[in-house]
């Protein structure tokens, strides 16, 4: 079961940027690609905990403001040589509306 | 004893004729060479490059003064010959004789300069020399200059690139109805022209030049149709002609040049000639390759070896950075004659292949020119190609059947394929030679066989080549591509964003041909400091392509916590902002206070949400951002001085604040950290500083280029200032020309290791003009960026950044 839930508008994000949401699990970074595509991801990189949101987004990818890891957006995977994921969150775009599955991590919180 | 050989003119004709003279034969002659230039032989096909700043004449020169020295040449350059005595046997230079047993002409060719009026003015030039180049430089350096070039041939159009590409105002005046009508037909001349305009050049075909108009100097070129365009610059490139003045004054045989036999000896059995002012059976020579196989030639003859001048057809390219053109043979229609186009107008190629009896004579290539050799190989050869005529026009890969990879078309090129023109340089001759001398760099093979060591425009042939015969092991060193999304190095494109006027990030990516829709997280950051700081007004900062410190304004800490540092000019504070410091570390628990190398200080652990608030209280009290995050000016450290210090010289705290007040805000390649010391005690340590000042009694002496992070290194003085204003105008000059040349990331001592520190002092200190404008551009650019970013965001800028988008930290407990 879905839980769709609004979390913010389109712009509210800024194209090749981040925002982020706190959920009981820590922060969830929801990006924005320059051609407006919307993805979240765990907002803390696998390699030495970096805030993923705070790096550079490009194409489908951001890079870690700490020490330049790469991760897909679309699977969350490390990019090149280094190896790691960071997990995924689904997401919807309602007109201008970005809606998250609170189930996502609310399953995560209970299990 | 050994033979006398004079040679006249020390150009690229008779220095490849020296170069085999020594190695067949290296005690027989010896040698004087005679050049009117004060400097010996470099390679003149790159003087393109060097006027459009991509090589400096360091990189061109082929012979330097240690080669002369090994082989024992008597070199006399700055020497202009007047007078050959050939009964006599002696030359005359400057009133002294020189006895000669074996003389050689290689006088080259003059300029042709149009019999018009105003031809003697100054700021009408030839494009022939280093001096030339040099000249047209300076006039480039002018703000707002205008040049006019005329001559739309090979020569005239890599002047007007190149001096386009300095931010010039160019027009091109040519008499033909299209451009380098000598080697393109009007559909490529076309293409060709629409390439320049769309670089900002102007081109006027059937133009008769009727008068270079100016008082002092050159101020306007007008036209017969009345046309007039106004001129800082004129460039002559309307043709050469063979300089066979001391020649004809000697009583040689003369025509057109000075006539030679197939060994390349003239009327006088004693006296041989070659390059460009000679004339074989008929024709005269402009292009290198031939002139030299002359050398060749003329060096076998002087070794008494029989030798034979066979003139070959060249091809031609013209070295315009992002223009491919090639063209071969003849070209012109006719009756018995046939031909095969291929056009595709968007992409803008064009490829047109000449045909007799189904044979090629001629080929034009313009916009893909990858098949060039293979056609001309096919031309040499004069391969009956009706087997293959279907997909001829398409090119190698297509007809051999061979993949598209340019990697496989090059490993199936045949071994006699030329791959050098100017060297006549084949496959087979390169690969041995990579193979059997263990050649692993383009270097290795430009010095073993000289293929790509004049014009270098089949680098990428030879590229390809070391690839496929090393493999893996081939590790090309020669331009580091900026990041995976471009194969263009960081200083083509700076040149290019400047040369085209390229004002955005996704302009750079989409005229320079990036493989990335949206650049990585190399190059965008590099591209946004290249673009604001050539665009100063005009360009807008794009923050996310900007590193997370210098987004926000703060230093990012290993657990996403921020650190605030706030300025202090010259490291000096006072009571009441120690108190708002203070506070503020009171007010939202700052866990850490620590005093920085740069004299200031650091309030660490500060949570990115709290940051507008904390830059708030700081702004109350009068600070702003210390741009302690930035490739920016980051802080001038400064001793007490002659205010306090028993031994200072000066006031070096004064001088300190004074420069950090008028430079911070300033945006550079990497961090830029300065330092100002009272006397040579050198208590703010000034000498291991991007840039430093040692005061002492009589000014300031101004140092640069020192380290004290990974690399160590002391700093390097660059001049000495009487007064304050004078230091604070060679600091900002510097500073400027640092932003203007530095690679994104590359420290000041890096810079002036790869650009050497003579051409730094050369702009900086010997040059007061150029130093001036480098300082009013540095001034000019600081307009725009003296605003406290913390104060913009104080009162609402990026609001995004500082708050979470939703939370759901409570969603459980609602549950």
């Amino acid at each position: 079961m879905n839980d769709w839930v609004d979390i913010g508008c389109l712009e509210d994000v800024p194209r090749r940027g981040a925002r982020c949401i706190k959920t009981p699990l820590g922060k969830i970074a929801v990006f924005r690609t320059a051609d407006d595509k919307v993805f979240a991801i765990d907002d803390q990189c696998p390699h030495k905990g970096g805030p993923l949101s705070q790096g550079i987004v490009h194409g489908a990818q951001v890079t870690c403001p700490l020490h330049n890891w790469v991760f897909s957006l679309e699977t969350g995977v490390a990019q090149g040589a280094d190896e790691g994921a960071v997990r995924t969150y689904p997401l919807r775009l309602h007109q201008d509306r970005i809606l998250i599955d609170a189930q996502s991590f609310a399953a995560a919180t209970a299990a | 004893m050994a033979e006398k050989l004079v040679i006249i003119g020390a150009g690229m004709a008779s220095g490849r004729m020296l170069e085999h003279l020594f190695e067949a034969e290296p005690g027989r002659y010896e040698v004087t060479l005679f050049g009117a230039e004060p400097r010996g032989n470099y390679n003149r096909i790159m003087l393109s490059p060097v006027l459009a700043g991509e090589k400096r004449y360091e990189d061109i020169v082929t012979h330097d003064a240690d080669w002369y020295a090994a082989n024992n040449v008597h070199c006399r350059f700055g020497q202009t010959v007047t007078k050959i005595d050939r009964q006599a046997k002696s030359v005359f230079a400057d009133g002294v004789e020189t006895p000669y047993d074996r003389l050689v002409i290689a006088t080259g060719s003059a300029p042709f300069i149009l019999p018009i009026p105003g031809k003697d003015l100054p700021g009408v030039r030839a494009f022939r020399d280093l001096d030339d180049v040099e000249a047209m430089v300076a006039v480039a350096g002018k703000p707002d200059a205008k040049a006019v070039v005329i001559g739309g041939g090979l020569l005239g159009l890599e002047a007007a690139a190149a001096l386009r590409g300095r931010g010039m105002e160019v027009v091109v005046l040519h008499l033909a109805g299209h451009l380098m009508e000598r080697q393109l037909d009007a559909a490529a001349g076309y293409l060709l022209r629409r390439e320049l305009e769309g670089r900002g050049i102007k081109v006027h075909c059937k133009a008769q030049t009727k008068a270079i108009l100016g008082t002092d100097r050159v101020e306007a070129v007008a036209l017969d149709d009345g046309t007039i365009y106004p001129a800082d610059l004129v460039v002559m490139a309307a043709g050469i002609r063979p300089e066979t003045r001391l020649a004809t004054d000697a009583g040689i045989e003369i025509n057109r040049g000075i006539v030679v036999s197939d060994a390349m000896v003239t009327s006088d059995p004693d006296i041989l000639a070659l390059g460009e002012c000679v004339e074989h059976k008929g024709a005269v020579y402009g292009l290198v390759a031939p002139l030299y196989d002359m050398a060749k030639v003329a060096a076998k003859t002087l070794t008494g070896a029989e030798a034979a001048f066979k003139p070959v057809q060249t091809a031609t390219q013209l070295k315009v950075t992002g223009v491919s053109l090639y063209s071969a043979g003849d070209f012109a229609e006719a009756d018995d004659r046939e031909e095969i186009v291929l056009r595709d107008a968007t992409a803008g190629v064009y490829k047109r292949v000449v045909l007799k009896d189904n044979r090629i004579l001629g080929a034009v290539l313009y916009g893909d020119t990858a098949d060039g050799s293979w056609f001309f190989d096919l031309l040499k050869r004069s391969t009956d190609i009706a087997p293959m005529r279907d997909t001829l026009i398409y090119g190698q890969s297509y007809g051999g059947g061979a993949s598209a990879d340019p990697l496989a078309a090059v490993a199936a090129l045949p071994a006699e394929a030329e791959i050098c023109g100017c060297n006549g340089v084949c496959k087979g001759t390169i690969a041995n030679a990579i193979t059997s001398k263990g050649l692993t760099s383009l270097d290795d093979v430009r010095a073993h066989t000289k293929a790509s060591a004049s014009c270098g425009s089949c680098t990428g042939l030879v590229e390809k080549l070391l690839m496929a015969t090393l493999g893996d092991s081939y590790n090309p060193a020669a331009i580091q591509p900026m990041c995976p999304c471009t194969e263009l190095g960081h200083d083509e494109v700076r040149r290019l964003i400047v040369a085209q006027e390229l004002k955005s990030i996704p302009a750079v990516m989409q005229e320079l041909g990036w493989k990335t829709s949206c650049g990585c997280a190399k190059c965008r950051p590099a591209l946004n400091y290249y673009l604001v700081a050539n665009w100063p007004g005009e360009y807008e900062d794009d923050g996310q392509s900007r590193f997370i410190n210098e987004r926000v304004h703060a230093n990012i800490q290993k657990d996403g916590t921020y650190s605030v540092v706030p300025r202090m000019f010259g490291g000096l504070t006072t009571a009441n902002e120690l108190r708002a410091i203070a506070d503020v570390a009171d007010k939202f628990e700052v866990p850490t206070i620590k005093v920085t190398g740069g004299q200031r200080i650091d309030l660490l652990g500060i949570k990115k949400e709290d940051l507008p608030a904390v830059w708030a209280d700081l702004n109350k009290a009068g600070m702003m951002s210390g741009a302690a995050y930035a490739k920016g000016l980051r802080t001038v450290k400064t001793c007490v001085g002659s205010d306090w210090c028993r031994f200072g010289t000066q006031d070096s705290t004064g001088l300190g604040v004074r420069i950090e007040k008028f430079m911070w805000g300033s945006w550079t390649p990497a961090k830029l950290k300065l330092a100002v010391s009272g006397c040579p005690r050198n208590c703010a340590e000034a000498t291991c500083k991007d840039i430093g000042v040692i005061c002492i009694d009589s000014g300031y002496e101004i140092h640069f280029g020192g380290a004290a992070g990974l690399d160590i290194k002391g700093t390097e003085v660059l001049c000495h200032a009487k007064t304050e204003d004078e230091a604070m105008e060679i600091i900002a000059a510097l500073t400027q020309l640092y932003r203007e040349q530095g690679r994104y990331l590359e420290r000041i001592y890096k810079w002036a290791k790869r650009v050497g520190s003579d051409s730094i002092k050369a702009n900086v200190v010997e040059d007061l003009a150029k130093r001036r404008q480098l300082f009013e551009r540095f001034v000019y650019s600081q307009k725009f960026a003296q605003v406290d970013p913390w104060e913009e965001r104080v009162n609402g800028r990026d609001a995004h950044e500082f708050a979470a988008m939703a939370d759901f930290q409570m969603l459980q407990a609602a549950e």
